[in-house]
């Protein structure tokens, strides 16, 4: 879950803004073309670099992967065996490839239902004055500093029957309810939800305590002033100020959780049965793991495809409001 | 936005085009020219990342640097997982490693099928069978594309004090006695059997042993060498792992357990008396050493083989696999010579100390002191035939289908039919 994608996509990049020309006089010709071509010599210079690293990683891999993708290709040797869509049409035939779309789909869903009102509550929480406010701040981003395989491995053992997690359960009188939580097909991708969910809530609240920060304090004294209670200071006011902020974190949680990979492939490899599989550990499992690198690289075209047309029609109909002069310019 | 002139936009196109020719350019860099005046380098990737096998084969190539001094001998030890994805562009590249890992079977005949892998017959003609029927699963269509160096079997690796406490003096040496093996220790409330099925090729352990014991020689051949398992016995081998399955054996929550992971692993719970037995290759003890509360070897660990089985295969046929090495296309006429020293009988007694495998040539059987390892090795040698492990003998594809069908069956999500179903769908797409 990087930021780096946003960052990517939203970066200004347009007005250049026009050369300082002398003053003095009458503008000659031979200042404007001077002007014109130091502008050119600018542009090149700075986005040269940014520009070779973008195409020669990100372009065009993505390019390589969809040529792989129409190919049989164990990976090794040359690529012979053209299959057309063959690949396309197995992967999206695979009831196990359904599943993982669908485990997706789950996650993003819950990652918004439950994740987003957890992090504004405990954002607006955490944005009270109380005792050791930046130490509990601190307590809730750690999660989201540790490595993924460090968290995978630590929650794999304790998840274990028996483990801590079961203890703990037991210690509270809820012996009962203790499930086999990563061995049971029913339960094993909700127990994956509850680990993303400690992992990268942390990274929310950070982003919704900025929020809540520019948020004008006169505009709560103003409604305290109104006589509004704080439940409609916090719909009225609050909320609705969040926005922008909320829509952000949204956009990041949904790409996010469509690219869901590390924790899942270190705590269940996708199982049992294939019950945790999401799109990415099935991609890396066919490619990687079985040599099937023409299927593998189809499979990562339709999560390209399928990430893309999300984070488009995202941009396009939910951020525009937001991104407005960024994406779209001053001029119009 | 300023929409761009004509000239910007043949400029930023320009642009683009020089950075893809770049980008481009990146892949066919790296130059693999012989070396002049006979010095000759080799490159070895080999597996064992860790003492004492590490400083083991640093020895063999200084040894052999020793003797050869015009053969240098570059040793890169990786993390066995990193060959997975290494290889495949290792050996798509210019410059490959000279000699590599490898474990023969399917995974080899992929290499050799796209041509990058060395023919090795007439260099290992005169000394190859001295390593006896191990070569044979480092052949492909009958010529030598690797030589091993390990071959050891899977069996019942079990916990002799659980087994005493449960009134088991004798290992089972059938199903049937298996299965009143696990009921005995289930009325005492030992965890009979540990498996590590989240890494799924534990599982198929059971269905290849059943295979193996149910059908014949000849048709696990054929079926291999073919890619057909219309034998009725494939689906039998299914059924008998259900009524396994069904018998309970497993310790609790066994579909997510890892296989070598820490003490609640299938490894570490026989490491700590939490289950009695555990099927397992011939590497388990070094695992199980790791995992014990005082890392010490676990002397109460004794090895049983696959019981017997009633069908048309032999009761003392094994399934196992093996560590070997082969040369990438490029290397030089050195890397056999290369090879055949670390086949020689010196060498490989020597490593049969190192107690990390069972050595395959004739004559190092005396390097092997440890008398369990010992017991492994008598099995392999007078077993008919070792069946390499399903998932390396078939094409990875293939290989890695099964194991996830064998594992669906254990997390009762396919039935026997489905597996045998799943094993010929991937043959047919392979």
């Amino acid at each position: 879950m990087s930021t780096s994608e946003l960052v990517g996509g939203t970066a200004p990049t347009t007005d250049v803004p026009p050369p300082a020309t002398p003053n003095r006089g009458k503008p000659r010709l031979g200042d404007a073309r001077r002007g014109a071509i130091r502008r050119t010599v600018e542009v090149v210079l700075f986005v040269s670099p940014a520009l070779v690293l973008y195409v020669a990683f990100v372009l065009f891999p993505i390019v390589l992967a969809a040529y792989y993708s129409l190919y049989k290709w164990n990976g090794l040797g040359a690529l012979t065996d053209f299959v057309g869509f063959e690949n396309y049409r197995r992967a999206l035939g695979d009831d196990v490839f359904r599943g993982a779309i669908a485990h997706n789909a789950i996650i993003v869903v819950l990652s918004l239902v439950v994740q987003g009102p957890l992090a504004i509550g405990l954002a607006l929480l955490l944005n009270q004055p109380l005792r050791g406010r930046t130490a509990l701040r601190a307590i809730c981003f750690i999660p989201y500093i540790l490595s993924e395989v460090v968290t995978g491995v630590t929650w794999l053992l304790m998840l274990q029957p028996d483990g801590l997690i079961d203890e703990f359960f037991r210690a509270v009188g809820l012996g009962g309810a203790i499930e086999l939580w990563l061995g049971d097909t029913e339960l094993v991708l909700y127990t994956m939800f509850v680990v993303i969910t400690w992992k990268y809530l942390g990274f929310a609240i950070i982003l919704f305590l900025a929020g809540l920060q520019g948020i004008p304090q006169e505009l709560y004294e103003a409604a305290a002033i109104d006589g509004a209670g704080r439940w409609a200071t916090i719909r009225r006011i609050t909320l609705p100020l969040l926005g922008p902020t909320t829509r952000i974190w949204a956009f990041l949680s949904i790409i996010g959780s469509l690219q869901l990979f590390d924790l899942v492939w270190i705590m269940t490899l996708g199982g049992p049965a294939n019950a945790s599989n999401t799109m990415a550990t099935y991609m890396i499992d066919r490619g990687f793991q079985r040599y099937e690198y023409g299927y593998g690289s189809a499979v990562a075209v339709i999560l390209f495809i399928i990430s893309f047309v999300v984070a488009f029609v995202y941009q396009r109909y939910i951020l525009r409001r937001d991104t407005e002069g960024a994406l779209t310019g001053n001029a119009g | 936005m300023l929409s761009p002139s004509r000239g910007h936009r043949r400029l930023l196109i320009g642009m683009l085009a020089l950075v893809t020719a770049i980008g481009a350019g990146c892949g066919t860099g790296g130059e693999d020219e012989p070396e002049s005046g006979g010095a000759v380098t080799l490159t070895w990737w080999h597996n064992a990342n860790a003492d004492p096998g590490k400083a083991f084969w640093q020895q063999v190539a200084d040894e052999y640097h020793a003797k050869n001094p015009n053969v240098t001998i570059q040793v890169v030890a990786m993390q066995n997982e990193q060959f997975k994805t290494k290889i495949p562009v290792a050996l798509q590249s210019q410059d490959p490693p000279d000699v590599f890992q490898q474990w023969g079977g399917g995974q080899l005949a992929d290499q050799v099928s796209s041509g990058r892998i060395k023919d090795l017959t007439e260099a290992t003609k005169s000394w190859v069978g001295n390593l006896g029927k191990a070569a044979v699963n480092w052949q492909v269509d009958g010529k030598q594309y690797g030589i091993p160096y390990s071959l050891g079997v899977v069996g019942f690796w079990y916990h002799k004090d659980l087994f005493a406490q449960a009134g088991i003096t004798t290992p089972p040496a059938t199903w049937d006695e298996l299965l009143s093996t696990v009921e005995k220790l289930k009325a005492k409330n030992i965890a009979p059997i540990a498996i590590g099925g989240k890494d799924r090729w534990p599982d198929a352990f059971y269905w290849a042993y059943l295979a193996v014991r149910g059908c014949s020689e000849q048709v696990i051949k054929d079926s291999i060498a073919k890619y057909t398992f219309d034998d009725p016995c494939f689906v039998k081998a299914g059924e008998m792992t259900k009524q396994l399955i069904d018998a309970q054996p497993f310790q609790k929550g066994f579909l997510a357990t890892p296989a070598q992971q820490g003490a609640t692993s299938s490894a570490g719970l026989l490491a700590n008396g939490k289950a009695a037995m555990e099927l397992q290759g011939h590497w388990n003890p070094g695992v199980i050493q790791g995992l014990t509360p005082d890392k010490k070897p676990l002397d109460k660990l004794g090895w049983f083989p696959f019981p017997a089985v009633p069908g048309a295969g032999d009761p003392k046929a094994a399934v196992g696999g093996g560590d070997g090495f082969s040369c990438s296309y490029k290397a030089p006429d050195e890397c056999a010579d290369f090879l055949e020293y670390i086949a020689s009988v010196d060498v490989q007694t020597r490593w049969a100390g190192v107690g990390t495998g069972l050595p395959v040539t004739k004559g190092a059987e005396g390097g092997v002191t440890d008398p369990v390892l010992k017991t492994l090795l008598d099995f392999r040698d007078q077993a008919p035939y070792v069946q390499l492990y399903f998932d390396i003998a078939l094409e990875t594809s293939v290989g890695e289908a099964l194991n996830e069908a064998i594992a669906n069956e254990f997390a009762g999500k396919a039935t026997p039919d489905e597996v045998v179903k799943a094993l010929k769908d991937a043959a047919k797409n392979r």
